[in-house]
């Protein structure tokens, strides 16, 4: 177990690597340049931006600048914004807790929406409650993100004015209030988020509980006479969880990512509408760093899945 | 000259008080220029500014709650003098103050300073080459430290070394300032300098030196205060996240009585500019919100909901299009639109004459900006309501179709005029913008119906602006017949704004397509003007210059102004908002309130 753990993470180094190298490049061929709003002002002489150019190294060949960046980036250092001028990981860091409770909201609601609905759906499969069910998943999991975000916010903002609709990162409050501005305003994200994912989650929910409900160890445990309760919770849902926690550790570092329409469209200051603002600009250091944790993540959760399937299935050895 | 006459005569009407001070700047507006320039005649002959007092009723400093302002794009760093942008220029503004600001009708309103320069007071001199600006005293920093000439004098050291790479480097670099004493000090320029009120005015914000001294030159980036602003504006800083947010709480020990309202700003950025309308007009969730980008119709039917209404800030801002005067696809001596080569057919004074009939600026104001955008025919522009007399425009199909016919311009088998071989054809760009490709629309329409086929071009904003040398698609390099943007007027002179026709910032390759002139015209009795125009004192003489160059402009039909582009911001009903569409819209922020 130990040497497998140890022998992934050495797997990671080259496709870490790799994966730096084609951002870099690609980043590098995009046009643009982070200065290039300062062009618009005419009262900025051009030698400025020249002067800027050459104090951030942005003039040296691309290799020259990547093989910068990797060596300070194997001492820790993750460079400093072009535009803000502050260090990459004080902004990551800044972003991560919002990123965290709203992303992470949102996929406890997907859970607890797709578990139960899911099970019940594949126990009852073809009666009402699985088509109404059915019917409800495939709407959810077909309308994107952006427009739900919006038909949320025309209902619950604009028309019936409950729920703010920008989101407030630094809340003055204490307290209560506090709680109660934050679940205010978390309600719409978290929302349009979790019912998305847990849209898809129920279908496979479903189709992994049907696929081991016909098997042979479940008629064996009912002719054992135990009821149905325990069968269907002992004997077919630890089985058929076994896909979906792959499928779920699998999506998480997607959904950082999947935030960035949610993040814009509520204003959410996350890890997501940080890498966008940083693309639009052109802030390289800033976009290497998101992407370089966005590619850690999903190596990570790679692994964790792995194990997770071991944990889970013993028959399933590692070597 | 007829006009300079004029213009003496108006002046000694306001000064015997048989002309009010607005329907003046009003007339010379109408002349085609700025409302500040037109203040500072009067304030070079003598006659004493309109004391400007915004109402403020508020009777003691604070008690507001929590001020809430929406910019949709989020201000990234708060030192002004590194401000990419207008966003962070702003951001700053909270904190930091300059000397002076411009007020909307273009007066210069004193902030840190005790007074503003004039002839009177001794604070300009005769020969043009000195400003002596007085401080006001008992001013502090917000950590209490006091405000003197000093950090004056260090502003101006710390903004003028290229090491610093500050962007307010363009007023600082040629001035030279020293301390008189404490509280006074003087700005002395290489030459006579008729727009003195550059350096330490709007966007140029005074630093304090005993913050900012060690990171003067290459370090400058490294200074901590870069992100925590002490400077001795109406908010103290207390939190700033790049892209997101800036908050701010009341500087209880604020330099002007009463002031500031609110006990707390909180500046939110991100999103959209749509969304942002909605926030304050329509759910009235925010006081406040910047650049309402969005089209009239929208505008008017969430000002419907009653929680804000829209503000519209006339400013210097135009859209325009340029007809190129060289031919963009061969190269000459290496280089694509040479000046060198001529545009087959816009080097006819009749296909210019015909665009600009064919362009429907009303239509452009009627159905695509409404409120946000009137039509005009001058470069340096009119505010709506007031038309110049000196230039006029048209829009007839008709017309239009009579002129090429009579120039030789015939229509072939396939209805596209032809003259000596060559078809009418013509690419005309623009940056991608529901509005910019609505306009083109209506131009290509209008120029179907006269036999010239028009090809849009439609490139994406960030590549359009850009100044890639590698990209062929810049509106620098404009390698294609036509095109259309927005040009701004940063500055209430003209001066800055008018070099965008001079023969010395042609756009080219040897500059790397950086030259502000990018439509390439050259005119030798233009380029005369404008030299004459930098160094004439007599403010009366330099205006009726800068009215003279927009007319040479304008008449050789390469460039056409569409629309004026006036600031359009969404405002809560119960707010006060003095607003300047010569200075940053923090300008006057120590006067904002909300009513009771």
């Amino acid at each position: 177990m130990g040497s497998y753990i140890l022998r992934r993470l050495l797997l990671a180094v080259p496709s870490l690597l790799g994966i730096s190298v084609v951002l870099f490049t690609v980043l590098a061929l995009a046009p643009g340049d982070p200065f290039s709003e300062m062009a618009l002002n005419p009262n900025v002489p051009p030698e400025v931006r020249e002067t800027l150019r050459a104090k951030f190294g942005l003039d040296d060949p691309v290799w020259q600048r990547y093989f910068r960046w990797l060596a300070a980036m194997l001492q820790g250092d993750w460079g400093y914004s072009f535009i803000s001028r502050v260090d990459a990981d004080v902004l990551i860091l800044q972003r991560v807790p919002v990123t965290l409770a709203v992303i992470g909201a949102s996929q406890v609601l997907a859970l607890a929406i797709a578990l139960p609905v899911g099970i019940y759906s594949a126990v009852k499969p073809y009666s009402w409650f699985d088509r109404i069910a059915s019917t409800l998943a495939f709407v959810g999991f077909s309308l994107p993100t952006f427009f739900t975000g919006i038909l949320l916010i025309l209902l619950f903002s604009i028309k019936l004015d409950w729920l703010p609709f920008v989101y407030n990162a630094d809340i003055s409050a204490t307290g209560w209030q506090w709680w109660s501005v934050q679940i205010r305003q978390a309600i719409m994200p978290v929302l349009v988020l979790g019912l998305f994912q847990g849209a898809s989650w129920t279908r496979f929910v479903r189709s992994s509980m049907l696929d081991v409900i016909r098997l042979d160890h479940v008629n064996t445990a009912r002719s054992k006479g135990l009821t149905e309760r325990v069968v269907i919770l002992r004997h077919v849902v630890r089985n058929a969880l076994i896909p979906v926690v792959t499928l779920v550790a699998l999506t998480l570092p997607q959904v950082f990512g999947g935030a960035i329409v949610t993040e814009q469209i509520f204003r959410i200051p996350g890890i997501g509408s940080l890498l966008i603002d940083a693309i639009l600009r052109n802030d390289t250091p800033v976009i290497m760093a998101v992407t370089f944790v966005f590619a850690c993540l999903v190596i990570f959760f790679n692994l964790i899945a792995d194990l997770l399937y071991g944990w889970l299935d013993p028959r399933i050895a590692y070597r | 000259m007829q006009q300079e006459r004029e213009l003496r005569t108006l002046i000694e009407e306001v000064r015997n008080y048989r002309l009010p001070r607005r329907s003046f700047i009003q007339r010379l507006v109408a002349l085609g220029l700025s409302a500040p320039m037109a203040a500072q005649l009067l304030m070079h002959a003598g006659i004493a500014q309109a004391q400007p007092a915004p109402a403020y009723k508020p009777t003691k400093r604070g008690g507001g709650g929590t001020l809430k302002v929406l910019w949709w794009q989020g201000a990234t760093l708060l030192q002004p003098h590194f401000a990419t942008g207008t966003k962070d220029a702003e951001a700053c503004r909270i904190f930091y103050e300059p000397l002076a600001s411009w007020d909307n009708d273009g007066n210069l309103v004193p902030i840190l300073a005790a007074e503003i320069p004039t002839r009177e007071n001794g604070g300009l001199s005769v020969d043009g080459k000195s400003v002596v600006w007085k401080l006001k005293k008992g001013v502090n920093w917000h950590d209490g430290k006091p405000f003197t000439a000093d950090d004056c004098v260090f502003t101006w050291e710390y903004a003028r070394d290229p090491a610093t790479a500050a962007v307010t480097i363009g007023v600082f670099r040629d001035v030279k300032v020293e301390k008189i004493d404490t509280h006074a000090i003087r700005v002395t320029f290489p030459k006579p300098t008729p727009f003195w009120a550059t350096a330490f005015v709007g966007e140029g914000m005074v630093i304090p030196r005993h913050l900012f001294a060690p990171y003067i030159g290459a370090k400058s980036h490294e200074a901590p205060n870069n992100l925590k602003p002490v400077g001795t504006g109406p908010y103290v800083f207390v939190d700033f996240k790049p892209g997101d947010m800036v908050r701010g709480k009341i500087n209880s020990g604020y330099h002007m009585p009463n002031r500031p309202h609110f006990d707390a700003i909180e500046m939110k950025g991100g999103g959209d500019a749509a969304s942002a309308a909605r926030a304050v007009l329509q759910t009235g969730e925010f006081d406040y919100a910047w650049n309402l980008q969005v089209e009239d119709e929208i505008l008017k039917r969430m000002e419907a909901s009653g929680k804000g209404r829209v503000v519209i800030v006339p400013g210097g801002d135009i859209e325009f299009m340029q007809l190129n005067t060289t031919d963009p696809y061969t190269e000459v001596d290496g280089d694509r639109a040479s000046i060198k080569s001529r545009h087959f057919a816009f080097s006819d004074p009749a296909v210019r004459q015909a665009m600009g009939l064919l362009v429907d600026r009303q239509g452009m104001q009627d159905y695509i900006y409404g409120r946000t955008g009137s039509a005009i025919s001058n470069f340096l522009i009119n505010p709506p309501r007031v038309r110049s007399p000196n230039t006029r425009f048209e829009f007839s199909v008709d017309k239009a179709n009579q002129i090429l016919d009579a120039a030789g311009w015939k229509k072939g088998t396939d209805g596209i005029r032809e003259k000596d071989g060559r078809k009418l054809k013509l690419v005309h760009q623009t940056s991608i913008n529901a509005t910019r490709q609505k306009e083109q629309a209506i131009i290509k329409q209008a120029c179907q119906k006269a036999g010239i086929e028009v090809e849009l071009k439609a490139v994406t904003g960030s590549v359009f602006f850009s100044a890639d040398v590698g990209n062929p698609d810049t509106y620098g390099k404009f390698w294609c017949d036509m095109q259309m943007y927005a040009t701004t007027m940063t500055q209430p002179d003209a001066e800055r704004f008018m070099d965008q026709y001079v023969s010395w910032e042609v756009s080219s390759k040897a500059n790397k397509w950086q030259g502000r002139n990018i439509g390439r015209w050259r005119n030798e009795d233009y380029d005369k003007a404008f030299r004459a125009a930098e160094m004439e004192l007599d403010p009366v003489k330099r205006a009726a210059l800068f009215i003279r160059m927009n007319d040479l402009v304008i008449k050789d039909g390469y460039c056409v102004p569409l629309v004026s582009r006036p600031r359009v911001r969404g405002v809560s009903t119960r707010m006060a908002v003095p607003l300047s569409g010569w200075d940053l819209d923090f300008s006057g922020l120590q006067h904002w309130y909300r009513e009771a």
